[in-house]
Parts: C-alpha cells; structure tokens; sequence
C-alpha cells in the first residue's frame, strides 16, 4: 500500500541552499521545511500544519546574485539552488483589545484601535511581501475607508504569519487589522440566518428531546432498519 | 513544474469521459451507493484497520488487552520521560481553577466557555495557540439548521456513517447541541457562506442524508480557529503559554486529577500546574503515522493527552479504528499526505480511475471510499503512477466548473487551487492524483456526555476522546465534535471547579505505571509522551 509504494525513490539530484548563511547540500524536490529538517533540525518554533494554512513557517529568502528580497511558507515552498534563507517564526505585532459585543461595524473603531492604519504609505509592500500573494494594502485602505465588507472578503485567506507586519515601513499590523474587520462585518454586516434562529429555539423547547431519546434507547436491528428507510436529498 | 508526460497523456483520457460522467450525474445517474452489507465486505478485505499484522494488545493500564496499532502501543508502552523525585511540587507556578491542556478548537471552546462560567483559566500548549488539526480541516461542519433536517436525522447518518458502533449518548448530545454552537460561532463572527438573505449554504457530505454541511470557503477550520483564538485573547482571566506542553498529570490523594507538569520546550524548565479541573483537548495521533502512511495532521499530533489521560487512570475506545481520508494528495511529491477536503466531491467532483471511469459513489462514509480507492489501485490496478511510485487515482475538479460554471473551483476552492497552482497545476482545468492519507483517530479517551472520564476532576475533549464516531467519523462532525464537547468540557470543568478542595500534589501514579511496565517485562527506551515527530535527516 502507501508505504511500499513510496520505496522507490528516483530523487538523486542535490542543490546547495544556506540556511541562515551556513552552506547545506539537499535534495532539489524537498520543500524549505523538509530541507531543514534534512540538514539536521527539528523544528521547535516556525513549524504549524505543514499543510500551508497556519502561518507558523513564514520564511525570507534571496538568490545569490540578486537584490531581491522573496518571501515563502517553508511548508510550501520548493527550495531553489543557491537560496539563502531565514525563518521568521515570531515578530512582534501589537494587538488591541476588543470586546466585539460593546462595537459597531464603524470606521471609528477600527481607527481608535489601529490609527496608524492613517499612516499607510500605499507602497504596495505589504502584498509583496504576503506568501498568500492577498491585496493587503488594499484591504488596509478598505479599511480605513470604512468599507468592511471589503476589507473582510480581502483578507480573508489570510493566515497571520506576520510577514506583512515585518516589512511595512507604517508600521501597520494589518493581520490584526484585518481580523478585527472580518469579525465585525460577520457579526454585524452579513445577514442572520433566520432558519437557524428557528431551529435553536426548537431545540431549547426541546422539540427533538423526545424522538432523539427514542433513538439513543433503539436496538441496532432498529437503527438499521431506520437507516436503510433514509431518502437522501438530491445533490 | 506541473504533471509529466505520461499523466498528461492520461489526462487526456479523463478529459474524453468528463462531460458523460457530468451529463449522468446531473440526471440522478450515479455510480450506486453500496448497500450496508456490500459495504461491510469492502472494507473487512481492503481497508488498512483490518490488516493483519499492524496491531497488538496492549499489556497494561485500564485497556490491557485491546488491540491498537503497533505505533500507538510502542508510545503508551513507554516509560515517563521524567522522575517524580526530579520536581518539586510544593513550588506551584500557576495556581488556577481550570487546567487546559492544547489550545486548539477543544481547548479553546473549553477555555471560553469555562471563562464564562466564572472560572480563571490557564491554557498550556505545545506549539502556538491554534496550531492544530482544527486549523488545517477544510470542507466544514455539520449542523441539522434548516427545516427539512433534523437532528435525529444527523444522529442516523453519523451513525450508519460509524457502522452503528458510536456511542448513542455522546452521538445525542453532539447533534442536540450543533445548531447552538453554529449560532454561537456566527455570534463570534465566523464568516459562514451564506445566501444574500442570511441562508446557510449547506453542501452534502460523504455519508449525510441532508445537505447540512457549512463552510467558510474552503478554510471552514482556519476561519473558526483564528476566531476563536481572538476571542480567547480578549479574556483577561484566561492566561495561554505556549510552547510549554503539558509532559504528566498531577494527582492528589484522593486519586482526582489536581494539575500537571508543563514542561518550557525551549529552556527545558518545569512548571507545576495546580488545578481544580483539568481539560485534555490534545487532539489524536496522525503524526505516529499509523502503518508508515504519509498524514494530513499537523506537526503536534503525538497522542501525548491519550499517554497522559491513561497513565492517569482513564481507558480507551476504538483505540483500533484509524480513519484514512479518500483524497490526500500524491502528486506533486512535495505535498503528499495533505488533504483534498470532501467538499470538492461535495460539489461535484467524482473520482475516475486510470481509463477514466468511475467506480465508487463518490460520498460514501469515508472507511468506505477509502478501501474503494485502495481496490481499484492495487487489486484491479486500475491506478496511475507517479515518478516515485506512488499510485493513486483522479479526483476529478474540472467537473465542478462544468457542472456549476467557469470560476467555481477557484471561489470556493481558494485554498487548494492556491496549492497547486505553486506547482503549476490548474485544478479547475486538471484533476488531482489522489491516494488516501492518515487523517483522524476515530477512538480516544472514554468519555460520558458531559466529558467527565474515569478519572475525578478530568475531563477530554475533541480528538483526543473517543466513543462520538464509533469506528469512522463522518466529514464535518470533527469540527462539531471540538466545538461541542468544547463548550461542554469548560462548563462542567468550571462547574466542578466550584465544589473542589485541592489536597496535596502527587506523582504517584507514574511510578505505579512506571513498577507495571516493568511487570509485564517491558524493558525498553521508549519515552512519552512524544511532543514532537523526528523527520531530521529524512527526505520523505
């Protein structure tokens, strides 16, 4: 299965990449992280999900010879030759506190919180900065325009590894920013659903109470046959 | 980078029977559902839980007897990584009325919810607050909202879904309570997909009856984790400290669970918790890699509260039944093991083998389209493989843009199609290999409705318990599972912390552990828990 498949290996080829400076030699398919790993770490800090959507393995990198400063999830990222990288695993980033109930969906709140959003420059470093290649600075205009909806549906593959924070010559927090923006225009912007208002109440009346203690109580010949009786709802 | 030649060629002849397969799917025309019983012979001849060889009996501690994956015994087989002489009890660094142990969806439902109830909190985590299988699950959650559902119906589906093994009382209160924690979570401002009109879009899931599947694009995981953490940290009386995973339960004399021993990954220095209430919400087991398969979990996922919650008196159910997710991804080989959610065949998608044709209903209780997957590839060999030997099947995603619209796969797939795209694979015009991949520890710690164990004073929650699933949990019933058994475990955590008067902190029971191990005639190295996988000077 699985495992016997994967014994045959056909990966020869070894690049050199220079983890903080110091030169490695690794198989060129592995990722950032895999090639760490390769070369003798294990990951304390700056290693999440593995998977791309925690932020915890945001990494800076140039290619020798270049000026060019790039940025990548060590997870996802396929390691190049002659790559000279760094992990980022923490930067400190303010965050306010709110209690989302005392708030509003204003302009006002999120200034009050975050003013420095006032500050943008509209240099554009933020995105080019974001691993999830997202329309940061447009999200942080968004925001200080007021137009949450925006702001929220921009920013909303965001993962909060902090490189935009790290880069921006503002000084913005925009993952904080953008959070606060995407809880508020949820909680207060996007329309209830009534139907599920209904069905709460129900349950608090304890509508179901009795039918569902007559399944918990069935044997599972019962179960069984309730099962099979099931119509299923057209895709 | 994108396919090589040889599946590009077979690509083409996938792309020859997409729009028949589509045309009959749109028509009600697909591939049949297995009856039960046809069901049940798959899976007793292909899928990996039935395989010979891959389990033994555990020797000690409240399960001995039971079999479970030879992985999983070799780290409750274990000695304690620490001496009970080597910490000193009496210096208690945190005082507090309601231990945490994992900060993920569980532990940080728990937390709040405990907060709520009046109790001070302390949250103790091994990576970052949110670094979690909670995180990382995609396609959604399950909640039976919407009038032609009902609760009872989601009670029969996961239970057929769970081969009519779950346990009824714990299955009851997890349907009862999905509705409240839906509401809850949109009160917190989770971005739900919904219609213009406030509507829940909901989406069928492998094994569902009804579509009561609810989504936040595809990072549903993501967008109700990130929530949840920010709330968690606008509470003043909930402390989170990371990177300090919880490494034994402390007791007192009376046998009740009093605290733990954290342990500060970075500097090595213990900490001494001392705690009316503990919570394990550890999460499962992905990263012991049950059967050497690759997995979609996240870096932390040693089954260290299933090592801490046993030595401490708990015992296990369907500690036995793995679940391996149908569609984790096998090419390109940088991101094998990650997970394709359900949600893709949720919206359509079907799986199609090597001559392009299908040959499983494509939601099928997961155990199921697994062991289907397996059959087709390796006994009627009907696979594709990769450059490394892999071999897998189509999981088709162009169809959804056929079957819905041009730019459907990239709106409601962003996540992936941002995946693959790296890679140079358009998924809205290419398929996905695919191969199933370790994805949820369907057993754990017993629990009863209100997450109470064996043990006075403990309590577990999400992955980290088991009874909920029985022996295969369906898609979208982990997320419910963590929010719900969340809430319920910081209640009646917060409740009990009330009437506790702690007495004097021991660590008797790890050396009692330590004095059966050796009984048995165990003599081994093993130390747990795990905290942490070793992939150094690994390439796979």
């Amino acid at each position: 299965m699985a495992e016997k498949t994967a014994e045959k290996k056909v990966e020869t080829k070894t690049v050199k990449i220079y983890i903080m400076g110091k030169e490695y030699e690794v198989p060129s398919s592995l990722t950032i992280m895999k090639a760490l790993e390769y070369s003798g770490y294990k990951y304390i800090r700056g290693c999440g999900c593995r998977g791309g959507v925690c932020g915890a393995c945001a990494t800076v990198y140039r290619l020798q010879g270049s000026y060019k400063l790039n940025v990548g999830l060590a997870c996802q990222t396929v390691i190049e030759p002659d790559m000279y990288l760094a992990q980022i695993p923490f930067y400190p980033a303010n965050r306010a506190e709110h209690v989302l109930e005392n708030m509003s969906p204003a302009v006002e709140e999120i200034l009050k919180r975050y003013p420095e959003i006032a500050r943008c420059l509209c240099c554009n470093t933020c995105k080019k900065s974001c691993p999830q290649e997202l329309e940061a600075m447009e999200y942080i205009q968004a925001a200080l325009r007021g137009d949450l909806k925006k702001a929220a549906e921009l920013s909303f593959e965001c993962i909060m590894c902090g490189l935009c924070v790290s880069r921006c010559p503002a000084e913005i927090q925009h993952y904080n920013v953008a959070i606060l923006c995407r809880r508020l225009y949820a909680k207060y912007m996007m329309p209830k659903a009534e139907h599920l208002k209904t069905r709460v109440k129900d349950i608090e009346e304890g509508k179901f109470d009795k039918e569902l203690s007559e399944y918990v109580k069935m044997d599972d010949k019962q179960l069984i046959g309730e099962y099979d009786k099931r119509d299923i709802e057209a895709v | 980078m994108s396919y090589p030649d040889n599946m590009l060629e077979n690509i083409k002849k996938i792309e020859s029977t997409r729009a028949r397969i589509v045309e009959e799917a749109k028509k009600g025309d697909n591939f049949p559902r297995l009856s039960l019983e046809d069901g049940e012979k798959l899976l007793r001849k292909y899928h990996p839980d039935y395989k010979d060889g891959t389990k033994r009996e555990l020797k000690v501690g409240k399960s001995k007897g039971e079999l479970v994956p030879n992985e999983f015994a070799d780290v409750i087989e274990a000695y304690p990584g620490i001496e009970p002489g080597e910490i000193d009890l009496e210096q208690v660094d945190y005082d507090v009325d309601v231990l945490v142990i994992g900060a993920g969806g569980a532990g940080s439902a728990a937390a709040l919810t405990a907060q709520e109830a009046g109790a001070k909190v302390l949250v103790a985590t091994k990576l970052r607050h949110g670094d979690a299988n909670t995180m990382m699950a995609e396609g959604g959650i399950q909640a039976a909202d919407k009038e032609e559902d009902s609760p009872t119906r989601h009670f029969l589906d996961a239970l057929g879904g769970g081969h009519f093994s779950n346990d009824h009382d714990l299955l009851a209160a997890m349907v009862h309570d999905a509705p409240a924690v839906i509401e809850w979570l949109e009160d917190l401002g989770v971005m739900f997909d919904k219609d213009p009109d406030g509507t829940m879009r909901t989406l069928h899931g492998g094994g569902t009856s009804r579509k009561r599947m609810h989504s936040a694009g595809d990072m549903t995981g993501a967008e109700i984790m990130r929530t949840l953490r920010d709330e968690v940290r606008n509470r003043e009386d909930i402390k989170v400290v990371e990177y300090e995973p919880a490494v034994s339960l402390i007791k007192d004399e009376t046998g009740g669970c009093a605290g733990a021993v954290l342990q500060n990954m970075e500097t090595g220095k213990f900490s001494v918790v001392r705690a009316k209430t503990v919570i394990i919400a550890t999460g499962g087991f992905g990263r012991l890699h049950i059967q050497g398969f690759p997995t979609t979990n996240h870096y932390g996922a040693t089954a260290d509260g299933l090592v801490l919650g046993y030595r401490a008196g708990c015992s296990f159910s369907f500690m036995d039944a793995s679940q391996f997710h149908p569609t984790g991804v096998i090419f390109p080989e940088q991101n094998v093991g990650l997970l394709i959610t359900e949600k893709v065949r949720g919206a359509g998608s079907q799986l199609v083998n090597a001559d392009g044709e299908q040959f499983v209903y494509p939601l099928e209780p997961r155990d199921i389209e697994s062991s289907a997957i397996i059959r087709e590839c390796f006994e009627r060999k009907k696979g594709i493989e990769t450059q490394t030997g892999r071999i897998g099947v189509w999981l088709d995603s162009p169809m959804i843009d056929v079957l819905e619209g041009e730019g459907t796969v990239q709106k409601e797939f962003p996540a992936k199609y941002r995946q693959f795209m790296r890679h140079g694979i358009d998924i809205s015009k290419q398929p996905m290999l695919i191969f199933p991949t370790l994805h949820y520890q369907n057993g754990g710690l017993k629990i009863s409705d209100d997450t109470s164990t064996e043990v006075p004073n403990l309590y577990v929650a999400g992955e980290v318990s088991g009874g909920i699933h029985g022996r295969n949990r369906l898609m979208g019933n982990s997320l419910l599972d963590v929010t719900v058994f969340g809430r319920r475990a910081g209640t009646a955590a917060a409740r009990k912390a009330k009437e506790v008067k702690v007495g004097t902190l021991t660590l008797r029971h790890l050396t009692a552990y330590a004095k059966e191990l050796e009984s048995v005639g165990i003599k081994t190295e093993r130390i747990s828990p795990m905290i942490l996988p070793d992939y150094v000077g690994k390439v796979g």
